[in-house]
């Protein structure tokens, strides 16, 4: 066994045992943040764009293309907010922030099928083309959560391809079931799911 | 953020300088600035710290982690399960084999001892 030996480096090793060190204490930083799953996924937030959601059901039932798209626009900007807002509240009070190494693996990766989601409603708007928008909404809202959920505790990527599923029969589905699917998904899966991950991931 | 890279720098990457230099690990008794060198390695120094900010990590979620094989990680996880850093539990799950690691008193101790002894190296650095 190799003898101990105390600090006391030679003058000539001062600036790279520094660096050395300071490396060292990165590398354990870098890998305890990468073996963190992001559990700032905020489930009372969850709850609350279910709210949002079957409030926006109820309003756009039996409006107009054009008013029902747009009661459904403006509930997805406010259930966006509140999902925004509650998840930097639930990092800071778990001491970390969204801008994290995890966080931001999150928000990467959940962001990408969004924006997706919303060049294809203006595409299909632009057709007039209003029937296949829940199925889409639904598939790409929940491509974004299991993407984003990957790095997240296991209940969110498990949230995530129920939307999938539901996106999945309204697209092939009837017609009519196209509100009672989003009602279900955005409405009935955020708040389910919600209250699961508030209950057992800390709010 | 710049993925820390867990393959080894350079070819004298085994050879510190003389101040980084101490103690072999192996879970023994180590003064506050002695390097635990069984820690110090880097997939052992990923795997504990992995591990320090988890309950516990299945073979394949460590493996996946440290982007490193089956062989490498054995190998290494047993180094630390033998200094009694980390504790190895088989299972099945369903008809899988499960190997799951959590990290012990004596682990959570070394790490907190090498972080120790890292600021004490940049303090002392700074004072020169």
């Amino acid at each position: 066994m190799a003898s101990p030996q105390r600090l006391g480096p030679p003058p000539g090793d001062t600036p790279a045992l520094h660096a050395r060190a300071m490396d060292n204490l990165s590398f354990i930083r870098h890998t305890m943040e990468r073996a963190t799953a992001f559990t700032a996924v905020p489930g009372w937030g969850g709850v609350a764009m279910g709210v949002v959601a079957l409030a926006a059901a109820g309003a756009a039932r039996g409006r107009p293309a054009a008013d029902w798209l747009a009661t459904w626009l403006g509930a997805a900007v406010v259930a966006l907010a509140i999902g925004g807002w509650a998840m930097t509240r639930k990092a800071r009070l778990a001491g970390t922030t969204v801008l994290s190494y995890q966080g931001r693996r999150f928000v990467l990766s959940y962001l990408p099928p969004i924006a997706v989601g919303a060049l294809l409603t203006a595409a299909l708007v632009r057709h007039g083309s209003y029937t296949p928008l829940p199925g889409t909404w639904l598939l790409l809202y929940g491509t974004g959560v299991v993407t984003g959920g990957a790095f997240s505790v296991r209940v969110v990527p498990l949230m995530g391809l129920c939307f999938m599923a539901l996106g999945s029969v309204a697209l092939f589905g009837p017609p009519a079931w196209g509100d009672p699917l989003m009602a279900a998904g955005f409405g009935g899966l955020h708040i389910l799911f919600g209250l699961v991950i508030a209950r057992r991931h800390g709010g | 953020m710049a993925k820390p890279s867990l393959a080894p720098r350079d070819p004298e990457r085994g050879k510190e300088p003389s101040g980084l230099q101490g103690a072999k690990g192996g879970g023994t008794t180590h003064g506050p600035l002695e390097l635990d060198r069984l820690i110090h390695e880097r997939m052992r120094l990923a795997m504990v710290s992995a591990l320090a900010v988890n309950d516990s990590l299945t073979f394949n979620e460590l493996k996946r982690l440290l982007e490193t094989t089956d062989g490498n990680l054995s190998v290494h996880a047993r180094k630390l399960e033998e200094a009694g850093y980390v504790q190895c539990t088989k299972s099945f799950d369903g008809r899988v084999p499960r190997t799951e690691y959590r990290l012990t008193e004596a682990g959570r101790s070394a790490l907190q001892r090498y972080l120790d002894h890292m600021e004490a190296l940049i303090r002392a650095t700074r004072r020169e």
